[in-house]
């Protein structure tokens, strides 16, 4: 029986992805860089502030790597947590490691430190960006049972490469906060199924939003990301025009439909029906040519 | 304040700016140089399409006007909040947008934001606060959420929000904590031309916001927890 990568903890994963006994921490728990806003309201704060950042190798190259704790307030980017992440790119862009690797598990900005969350998170693109410009690989893996969302959400699209379980889920707003705003008829957030094929691993590697899907193994995201450390995106002016026609095309191929089914159909995926019963691996196989244009990483 | 006074205050009155639904494109002259204008209006709620229209306005400057500079002018409620865009990729297209800011800034435009009216959590990430700076208007209004829903999201009470909002801005909305933080540079405050000249004049495009929001006190553990890592 494999172990679930979407279960274990952040630093569980860490230690799971990289050589074995490779990483070091910075700033680790033992130094107890808390949230001093969390203080401030009397919420029990994380020695990490949620959030691992370090050196490592993997499969023997230099990586920088950080993984965020679901378990803490969702992996909710707070000041802290947020400045961890810059200062890690920010070292990278100095250091020149071979890659960053980011193991992201988030709900988007911590709502306890919101304005300052929202800050840093813009800070923590910006700085990604850089690194990527800079030749350095940047590769994010998601697949924990909190998801991507939010600024985590925009962030990891702005990697060279983006890594997804089956079961793991990266969008913007979460289907509660949409039911919420227009009902349950907008958005069932209880319907699993229709979250999951709206916003999980299958479907964004069927219409192209992720270029590796992986089981919820962590041997497999390992596979994944060492196999990304020499993939360079450079993010020029053809690449972004493209980029912009492919998103366009697709949102007219739905045209007002909004139904996970018909989108992957019209984009040539057949039986679109089964797909949620099928394992990763059979789903891997179902990605329609015209699609791998619209991921990072081609068919 | 409505995006055509603002444009009048700051262009006169024959500036090219038009709004076409809640998207905001266009050129004006100031001080004899064109911009390029991007933006929204009506405090819209920035979807895929709406993501995509600013991101192909920006690409057709880059393409078109090598080094002109772009001004930003933001007014969204957040991103919209619809099963549509969640299925067509809502983050990516916004990611696509504040990549598409990036290749500006790194091609040579001066990428300038201005929230002239309101500016919420995703409709303003990837726009205002992916300019080299991002500026406002006293007036205008940004947050993430107010108190009264942070204290039901949060479970915590509100009167305690409210009287730690008094003393750290982290806590509570408004543009001048955003100042504080140092997510927004500065307030064109009356002479709003006077602004935007300041603001085209400052050439270091390096992402001060950490360091100003130590400075101005508002923000005070982010510049010195990256000052750490970076010394580890």
């Amino acid at each position: 029986m494999m172990q679930s990568f979407a279960e274990m903890s952040a630093r569980e994963r860490l230690a799971a992805i990289v050589d074995a006994d490779s990483f070091l921490e910075w700033l680790p728990p033992s130094e107890r860089v808390t949230s001093p806003h969390l203080a401030q309201l009397g919420v029990p704060a994380a020695f990490d502030d949620g959030v691992a950042i370090g050196r490592a190798t993997l499969a023997g190259c230099a990586i920088f790597v950080a993984a965020q704790e679901g378990a803490f307030m969702g992996g909710g980017v707070g000041e802290v947590h947020g400045a961890k992440l810059a200062g890690l790119l920010q070292r990278a862009l100095r250091d020149r490691p071979d890659a960053v690797v980011l193991l992201a598990e988030s709900g988007g900005v911590r709502l306890h430190e919101a304005n300052a969350g929202l800050i840093a998170v813009s800070e923590v693109m910006r700085a990604l960006l850089d690194v990527r410009a800079a030749g350095i690989a940047t590769v994010l893996l998601i697949g924990g049972e909190n998801g991507c969302f939010g600024g985590m959400g925009i962030v990891a699209r702005c990697a060279d490469t983006v890594v997804m379980s089956d079961i793991a889920r990266h969008a913007m707003s979460g289907p509660e906060v949409i039911e919420s705003a227009h009902g349950a008829g907008e958005f069932d957030s209880r319907d699993r199924a229709l979250v999951w094929r709206t916003t999980g691993g299958k479907h964004r590697w069927l219409s192209g939003d992720c270029d590796v899907l992986v089981d919820d193994d962590p041997q497999a995201f390992r596979a994944a990301a060492v196999a990304a450390l020499d993939l360079h995106r450079p993010m020029t002016l053809h690449a972004l025009q493209q980029e912009s026609a492919l998103l366009q095309a697709r949102a007219d191929t739905d045209g007002d439909n909004a139904d996970a089914f018909v989108l992957w159909t019209r984009l040539g995926v057949h039986d679109a029906r089964a797909v949620p019963d099928l394992e990763a691996d059979a789903v891997r196989a179902l990605r329609p040519a015209a699609v791998a244009a619209l991921a990072n990483g081609g068919a | 304040m409505d995006w055509h006074a603002v444009a009048t205050r700051l262009f006169g009155a024959d500036h090219a700016i038009v709004a076409d639904g809640d998207f905001l494109a266009g050129t004006a002259t100031f001080d004899g140089v064109t911009l390029a204008v991007v933006g929204t209006t009506h405090h819209a709620a920035v979807g895929v399409d709406l993501a995509l229209r600013q991101a192909r306005a920006v690409l057709a400057t880059i393409a078109g006007h090598p080094g002109r500079p772009l001004l930003l002018l933001v007014d969204t409620q957040g991103q919209a909040l619809r099963r549509r865009d969640e299925l067509l990729g809502i983050h990516r297209a916004m990611a696509h947008l504040g990549c598409c800011l990036d290749l500006a800034r790194r091609r040579g435009h001066p990428v300038i934001g201005l929230v002239y009216d309101q500016a919420l959590s995703g409709g303003f990430i990837t726009s205002g606060l992916m300019a080299d700076a991002c500026h406002a208007l006293p007036e205008a209004e940004i947050r993430v959420m107010r108190v009264p829903a942070m204290a039901r999201v949060t479970k915590l009470p509100e009167a305690l929000l409210e009287s730690l909002s008094l003393s750290n801005p982290v806590f509570a909305p408004g543009v001048a904590n955003y100042v504080a933080m140092g997510g927004v540079r500065s307030l064109w405050d009356g002479d709003l031309a006077a602004g935007l000249r300041a603001a085209l004049a400052d050439r270091d495009i390096s992402d001060r916001r950490a360091q100003e929001g130590a400075q101005r006190g508002g923000r005070r553990a982010a510049a010195d927890v990256i000052r750490r890592v970076l010394e580890a």
